[in-house]
Formats: structure tokens, C-alpha cells, sequence
């Protein structure tokens, strides 16, 4: 199983449909002059696909990167300043265009933003544009002045010499008409100035005045609102609909049929939504899922009773539990979860003659891409995509199907293109159309032999594949194995000789994909709180215990180490009121090849209450490029994680989804929050991801908490005290 | 043809006068910075001030908002305001942003009748605002911190 685990361990997917891209092409040089582009004062100086430098002293950075709050325009404009040696405030973001060639994630092959890759991928390249393009401005200035390059000197954003200075701006001209240094050299660590310090986000300023745009907000001339009525169960399919109560919705201008369903066109919003509540569809139910969750989790205890395809096979787990001193076992259950982003999914489309145009929070560009052209019968880069902040995502807005990009698309198509098309989802259609965190049950059994040690491990998942079925299967499903479904698993660190991870993989209609964490959002709990059980049945402390079983995982060691010292592990908690109990409860976790320890505390109150009141997390991200970024995002996962802990889950009733909206699918708010502390590991590692590696560890941190405080076990999420 | 006040100027807009002031002031007049989060008042993403009061836009009839000063995110420019605007923009509260307008709309609301909320006055102000991105803690600084720099 070897190659599943370096596979995942790098996290490079390929899209099967991915016919013809030019895999990670490093920097395309595009040599322009000043006057050539659309916006002359700010286009002179383009040494690459990722820097342009105006004659008004403007660095704009071309992000390839969806901003979605995880801090990544900040992040890769902290890479271009560092090389450019340039301003902190001269500095802007923009979104790159659809273009593989030149914007593929370099982990990828494709242009994606997912995995917790921005900064990982780009980190090189990046700091490369920014060194190139200084390069350039330095050439500019020695032919300028007439002076050696080596004798010239950069800082925020002023090139000098003796006292000769010029800024980019004014250096932009001449620097377009050089020649693109093949080679250029990057700065020591040493001399970092931007890398490892705060600096500002870049999009902070839109964000707080209500300018900044997201699809939402997109309104072409004469476009259209569309609000798309969608089948009450998975599988089920239009069969008639009558659209006379819809039509007589004063504003309404169309009622189409497509592909996921009926779409109501008008020239707002409301307008549209009212015509969507009053029509009539007839549904042909025939083929749709009728089961219900607790069917669902009837079918996976049994399929748990029986072996699955292996993931991981180390020693004899079998033999040695047979044999053992102390047997332990538990089941986990997970329910589905919905991503519930805080701006509902939305697209907008407009169809040209040439091609088509989408306004998008747009995640997964060339996967979208070749989707929209397949439906339209264009090339892919026929589909010219603008990419937009997205309010959230979580991983939603790169879905495997582009199911929502498809049907603005379908719906555009269906008018025949005669208007854009913004395709507007509600919160209660964006929480019902599934493409949910799969349910999934665990089945472990350990085994500890007389001296307490740990010999064997068994882990049975049962759970719905993401990647089976779509153009990432190829890659990332060998064997039977899915590796998002056993990540986090199959790469067990603690040393225990006998260790068999298994998979079962049933196919169900409800549609699932990646939610934040992906595999790790459950594998991590089933790990953490079973080792937490096995270091209670051994009867020692579970800190002490995995440090013992992590003594070959230096870096898993590490943030164990510093979030329990930071958390003041072992010394007593502060005593609740009257009736309450307190406890503390620590997981450790690698996903996306950072590492994450958290320590939780919380207060059982009488009646089965309980509040999280504290939590130290520690995290090992390799180079911290922006520290405060780090922080957000490890507060943000803690907190992002806490919601599924306390109150996540999607549930079926005769196949429909029982929830709609935030009433009831509850998600943690302010008074709920925690108090978070995030302690950084200094380290020279390459930089690893941050936007996921934060919600692993909180969900089993609770529950090993809540077991300190009240002996209770909880195994099936989110989390009730009896 | 009704009429209404939003950020001081008068828009007369021709709207069913039960169309929800946010889709009003969205899709009719203009003003995106007040978003929809769920339409149904539970996340507070399209919090507006209806005469100093903050309100759910998306349960607000356009014309309950009739003859009010309607303010939105775009519309505030007052001492608290500023405050609140520059302690979001110290201590990088936003991440998506996409709740953040209704966010600084609550806050702004807090600070103008409640100089010095206590972490309790916060919780019950806030807590009707839903951020998925949780930047709850930095959100409750923000406001302490602007609290002070009004002191």
C-alpha cells in the first residue's frame, strides 16, 4: 500500500478529463508594453503571468488562487514583496483567468484551489516572479544610470543607487523592454522581510465597506435572475410541471426545463423566488433514494461485519488481538455534513458568439472549464471564467461535477443565451442538494497486551467514496481504496506493530464531496478518541502515552508536546459552579502535511449542557509565511470544527433531507466560541498548508475532554452528553 | 412608486410593498454590501439600520421601512463607525468577508447605545450574526478595541 500513502501524503490529483494541458509551466513571460492593455496607467511592466507593475507604482499580483477567506491573496503577494523587494502597500490582488497553462496548481496539474495547497504550490514559483521582475527593474535602472546591476540596491519598492533612486513605476517603461533573466537567484531566509512576519491582508479594506464583489453581487446589463426548483429526493427527475401560477408572477419572463430540474427567470430576485414557490412540478420518483440515516447506518454495521479492501496490513492485527491481554473496541459513527458557506452557491453566465463567460467564487477553474464546454460544444478555453471572492466554500465551490456551474450554464443555454444568467440558490437549495461530507462508520478494535503496550490495531471504515466516479478517480481510488476516505487513517504514526485498515466503499445516490479536512475530519476523531481509550485502559495519561507511541514522528511530537506544555497540561483545571464538571482533552493530527495539536477544556453542565471554553492549539506548517494568517486559520478550523462537533448533520427521512437552513443545522456562534491560543513551531520545513489542518483535532480534543470531565464516551458525532 | 430614504438620499423604487427591504436594496437601488446569508433572519448577513436600530433586511417589508432612514454598510461614515471599520482593520478580523457587513452593522449598532459592552452585552448583540469562517474571537477584540479607542 505504499503508493497510496506517498500519493496522499503529496496530494497530487490529475484530472482524467484534463485532455491537453501543459502540465506546471513555472512562469509564461508575456512580455508587454505600457498602452497594450485594457487599463493603460496600470499595465506597463508584465514580466510574467503573476506580477504587473504599472507606471503608476502599482505591483499587482496575479493570484491563481481562489480567495475564500483562507488568506491566500495575502499569502501569495507576501511571496512577490519578498522577492521585489517591494512596498506592502504598494501592493494589489487580482484574480488570474482560467488558463492551466499558465495558473495550474503545480500539485495538481490543473487549476484548482483545494488541498491546502496555495502556498505550498506557489511558493517557489512565486517568489521567482517576484524575483524576476526585480531583476528586470534593476536592469532597467543600471542601463538607466549607467551603472553595474550588482551595484544597485531595492527597498520597499525604491531602486537606488549612490543617490540616484527611481520607483517601479517610473523604472516600468524600461524594464518592459527587457529581455526575461532565464535565471534568477532568491534570498537566503536570512534575509526575509516579509516571510514570517504580519502583514496586513489584502483584501481586509473591501471586506469592511461592503465593496468588496462577490458573485452575488455581479449585475450585467439585462441579465437575468434565475432560482431553479429542484427534485424533493436524490434520483428523482422532472416529469411534467405546469408553470401557469408561476408565469402569472408579475416580472416573471421564463419558466425552462433543464437537465437538475425548472428554472424561473426574472429580472430580480424576489421575483424569480416567488415564481419558483408557486410552481408546479411533477416528479418522477421512481428511481430516487428512499432510505433513511438509521437504514443507511443499519447497512454499514453489516458491511462492517465483514473484511474490506486493505488500505493498510502491518503484521498480523488479527492474531495479535486473538492473543492480547486487553481487547478494546468501539464504533463511530459520522452523519453528513453540508458545507453551509455563508454565501449560498450562485453563478453567473453570459453566452457569446465565441464562447461563453462565467462570474464565479470560482474554485476548480479547468475542471469547470471542460464541464461547461462539453455542455455548450465549445473548446475549454472557449469558457472564459472571472474569478471573484467567494463568500466560504470549505471545498464546495470545487465540486467534482460542477454541478451548479452547469446548470447557470444549462439554464443560459435553455433561453438560448439571449440573457446573462445569475443562477441564485437559497440557503434552503444549497443545504438540500447534497454533495455532502459523507456519513461514514468506523469499527475498531485494539488490543493491549500485560504491560499496557499498544500491539494492535484494527480500523474498519465504511463510507461513500468522493472520488469514485469523477476525473479524479483514475488517481486517487487504486485498489478499491479511495484515499480520501482512509487518510489520516491508513498513515496510523503511532508505532504499534500490528495495524489492518480496511475499506468498505457502498455506492448511494446522495452526491458527497470534500468538506474542509476531507477524510481527516473523521478519520482524525475515530484515531483520536480510540487512542485516548486505549491510554485510559492502560491506565496511563494520554499525553504521556502518545508521546511514548510518536518517539519515531518528530514533528507530531512536537506540537503534543507544545500545545500540552502551552495548555499547562497536568495541572488541575480551574473548578466549575456547583454542578459542573471540567475536563481536559488534547488530539494530535497531520493532514495535508501540517501538524496539528489541540487541547481542549470544557464545562459539563447539569442536564447534558456542555461549552468549550478553552482551547491551545499548536501547529507545525514548515515555514510560517504569514504568521497572523496561520493564527485566523487555525482559530477559524477550530471553530469551523466545533459547529460539526456540537450540532452537524444532515439527515434522511424516507430519503429527504430533514434540514433546510441554519434553525435547523445550528453552527457555532459567538457565544459558543472558545477561547483559542495558537502557538507556532519555529521551523525551516517547507510551507504546508493552513486552511484545513485547524478542524481535524477539535472534534476528538471535545470528546476526550468531555470524557475527562463526565466518564462518559461519546462515538457518534456531533456530540450529546447523555 | 414608493419612497425611501437609504444612506440619506431618497430612491423611489417600484416594488410590491411586501418585497423584503434586502432584495430592495440589492437587486433594485444597488447596494450589495448587505448580503444574503439564509432569508429568514437567522444569520444576520443583510443586518441594516432602520433609524439607529439594527434589522434583518430580509424580514423587513419595504414598506415598513417607509418614511425611515434606512443606513446600510455603505452609508456609515460616523465616529463609531470609523472606530469599528479601523479595529476590523487592525486586528484582519475578515476572512471571506461575506458576513462581515452585517457583522460591523450589528457591532456599530452595540457601540452607539452601549459604550463599554462587557464580553455578555457582546454575545447577546452578536450573536444573532453567523460567521462560517468563525472570526468569532477577533470579532469580539475588534469591538472591545474599538470601545476603546472611542473612550
Amino acid at each position: 500500500m505504499d503508493d497510496i500513502r506517498i500519493e496522499n501524503e503529496s496530494r497530487r490529483y490529475f484530472i482524467q478529463a484534463g485532455v491537453g494541458l501543459t502540465l506546471g509551466i513555472c512562469l509564461a513571460p508575456r512580455m508587454t508594453f505600457a498602452g497594450m492593455g485594457s487599463d493603460p496607467a496600470a499595465t506597463a511592466f508584465e514580466p510574467n503571468a503573476f506580477v504587473r507593475i504599472g507606471t503608476d507604482n502599482t505591483v499587482t499580483v496575479i493570484s491563481k488562487h481562489l480567495e475564500m477567506g483562507e488568506g491566500t491573496y495575502t499569502g501569495l503577494s507576501t511571496l512577490v514583496a519578498e522577492e521585489l523587494d517591494a512596498a506592502w502597500a504598494q501592493v494589489r490582488v487580482e484574480g488570474a483567468p482560467a488558463d492551466a497553462t499558465r495558473y495550474a496548481n503545480l500539485f495538481m496539474g490543473i487549476q484548482l484551489t483545494g488541498g491546502s495547497t496555495a502556498i505550498a504550490n506557489s511558493f517557489e514559483q512565486m517568489r521567482r516572479a517576484g524575483a524576476t521582475a526585480r531583476a528586470m527593474l534593476v536592469a532597467a535602472a543600471a542601463q538607466r544610470w549607467h551603472v553595474p546591476a550588482d551595484a544597485i540596491t531595492v527597498r520597499q519598492g525604491v531602486v537606488m543607487h549612490g543617490k540616484r533612486h527611481a520607483t517601479f513605476g517610473e523604472l516600468a517603461d524600461e524594464a518592459a523592454r527587457l529581455p526575461v533573466p532565464d535565471q534568477v537567484a532568491l534570498k537566503d531566509p536570512k534575509q526575509f522581510i516579509y516571510i514570517g512576519k504580519k502583514f496586513p491582508r489584502k483584501d481586509t479594506y473591501d471586506k469592511i465597506n461592503g465593496s468588496a464583489i462577490y458573485t452575488q453581487d455581479i449585475k450585467l446589463p439585462g441579465m437575468l435572475v434565475a432560482v431553479a426548483a429542484h427534485p424533493p429526493l436524490f434520483g428523482a427527475k422532472v416529469k411534467s410541471f405546469d408553470a401557469q401560477r408561476t408565469k402569472a408572477v408579475k416580472g416573471v419572463v421564463d419558466v425552462v426545463a433543464i437537465p437538475s430540474g425548472v428554472a424561473v427567470l426574472a429580472p430580480d430576485f424576489w421575483t424569480a423566488k416567488q415564481g419558483r414557490d408557486v410552481l408546479s412540478v411533477d416528479w418522477d420518483e421512481s428511481e430516487a433514494l428512499r432510505l433513511g440515516t438509521s437504514e443507511i447506518f443499519t447497512q454499514y454495521r453489516e458491511l462492517a461485519a465483514k473484511p474490506g479492501a486493505i488500505a493498510r496490513n502491518d503484521g498480523n492485527a488479527g492474531q495479535a488481538i486473538a492473543g492480547a491481554a486487553k481487547r478494546l473496541e468501539a464504533d463511530y459513527e459520522f452523519p453528513y455534513l453540508a458545507h453551509a458557506a455563508m454565501e449560498p452557491l450562485n453563478c453567473v453566465v453570459r453566452l457569446g458568439a465565441d464562447g461563453c463567460e462565467i462570474w464565479n467564487g470560482e474554485q476548480s477553474q479547468t475542471a469547470d472549464q471542460h464541464a461547461v464546454a462539453a455542455v455548450l460544444g465549445l473548446k475549454p478555453e472557449q469558457v472564459k471564467i472571472n474569478m471573484l471572492y467567494a463568500g466560504g466554500s470549505y471545498g464546495r465551490r470545487a465540486n467534482p461535477h460542477s454541478d451548479y456551474v452547469v446548470e447557470a450554464v444549462q439554464i443560459a443555454k435553455a433561453i438560448n443565451g439571449r440573457a446573462p444568467v445569475k443562477l441564485v440558490w437559497t440557503r434552503e437549495d444549497d443545504m438540500r442538494a447534497g454533495y455532502y461530507r459523507p456519513m461514514y462508520l468506523h469499527r475498531l478494535t485494539g488490543a493491549l497486551d500485560e504491560h499496557g503496550n499498544f500491539v494492535a490495531w484494527q480500523q474498519r471504515i465504511v463510507g461513500q467514496s468522493i472520488m469514485a466516479g469523477t476525473g479524479f478517480a483514475s488517481h486517487m481510488v487504486k485498489n478499491g481504496i479511495d484515499a480520501t476516505s482512509v487518510e489520516g487513517a491508513h498513515n496510523l504514526p503511532y508505532a504499534i506493530p500490528n495495524v489492518m485498515v480496511d475499506l468498505h466503499s457502498p455506492t448511494l445516490q446522495v452526491p458527497v464531496q470534500w468538506w474542509r479536512s476531507v477524510g481527516s475530519s473523521h478519520t482524525a476523531f475515530a484515531v483520536e478518541t480510540f487512542v485516548d481509550e486505549a491510554a485510559h485502559a492502560a491506565g496511563r495519561d494520554p499525553v504521556e502515552f502518545r508521546r511514548a507511541l510518536l518517539a519515531k514522528e518528530p514533528r507530531h511530537l512536537g506540537v503534543l508536546e507544545l500545545a500540552a506544555r502551552k495548555a499547562g497540561w497536568g495541572a488541575a483545571l480551574p473548578a466549575g459552579k456547583a454542578g459542573e464538571k471540567r475536563g481536559r482533552g488534547i488530539a494530535v493530527h497531520k493532514s495535508f502535511n501540517t501538524y496539528v495539536a489541540q487541547v481542549a477544556e470544557v464545562t459539563a453542565h447539569p442536564g447534558g449542557r456542555y461549552s468549550v471554553d478553552r482551547v491551545v492549539c499548536a501547529v507545525d506548517c514548515g515555514v510560517a509565511v504569514n504568521p497572523d494568517v496561520i493564527h485566523a486559520q487555525m482559530e477559524g478550523g477550530i471553530g469551523f470544527g466545533l459547529s460539526a462537533a456540537l450540532y452537524g448533520q444532515i439527515t434522511l427521512l424516507d430519503g429527504r433531507v430533514e434540514q433546510s437552513s441554519f434553525p435547523d443545522y445550528p453552527v457555532v456562534r459567538i457565544n459558543e466560541m472558545p477561547r483559542v491560543e495558537v502557538h507556532i513551531v519555529v521551523s525551516q520545513e517547507k510551507p504546508t498548508g493552513v486552511g484545513e489542518p485547524g478542524v481535524p483535532p477539535i472534534a476528538p480534543a471535545v470528546a476526550n475532554a468531555l470524557f475527562a470531565a463526565t466518564g462518559q464516551r461519546l462515538r457518534k458525532l456531533p456530540l450529546r452528553l447523555a | 412608486m414608493l419612497t425611501l430614504n437609504v444612506n440619506g438620499y431618497s430612491h423611489q423604487v417600484d416594488v410590491a410593498p411586501d418585497t423584503p427591504l434586502l432584495w430592495v436594496l440589492r437587486d433594485t437601488i444597488g447596494y450589495t454590501g448587505t448580503k444574503y446569508g439564509c432569508g429568514v433572519g437567522a444569520c444576520g448577513a443583510c443586518t441594516v439600520h432602520l433609524n439607529g436600530v439594527p434589522v434583518r433586511a430580509c424580514q423587513t417589508p419595504v414598506s415598513s421601512a417607509i418614511g425611515r432612514q434606512i443606513v446600510t454598510i455603505e452609508g456609515i461614515h460616523d465616529q463609531v463607525a470609523k472606530a469599528v471599520q479601523a479595529a476590523w482593520e487592525k486586528l484582519d478580523v475578515v476572512q471571506c468577508g461575506y458576513c462581515q457587513s452585517g457583522q460591523i452593522m450589528s457591532a456599530v449598532a452595540l457601540l452607539k447605545h452601549n459604550r463599554k459592552p462587557s464580553d455578555a452585552d457582546i454575545d447577546n448583540a452578536m450573536s444573532g450574526n453567523i460567521c462560517r469562517c468563525d472570526t468569532y474571537s477577533r470579532i469580539r477584540a475588534a469591538i472591545h478595541e474599538a470601545a476603546q479607542s472611542l473612550a
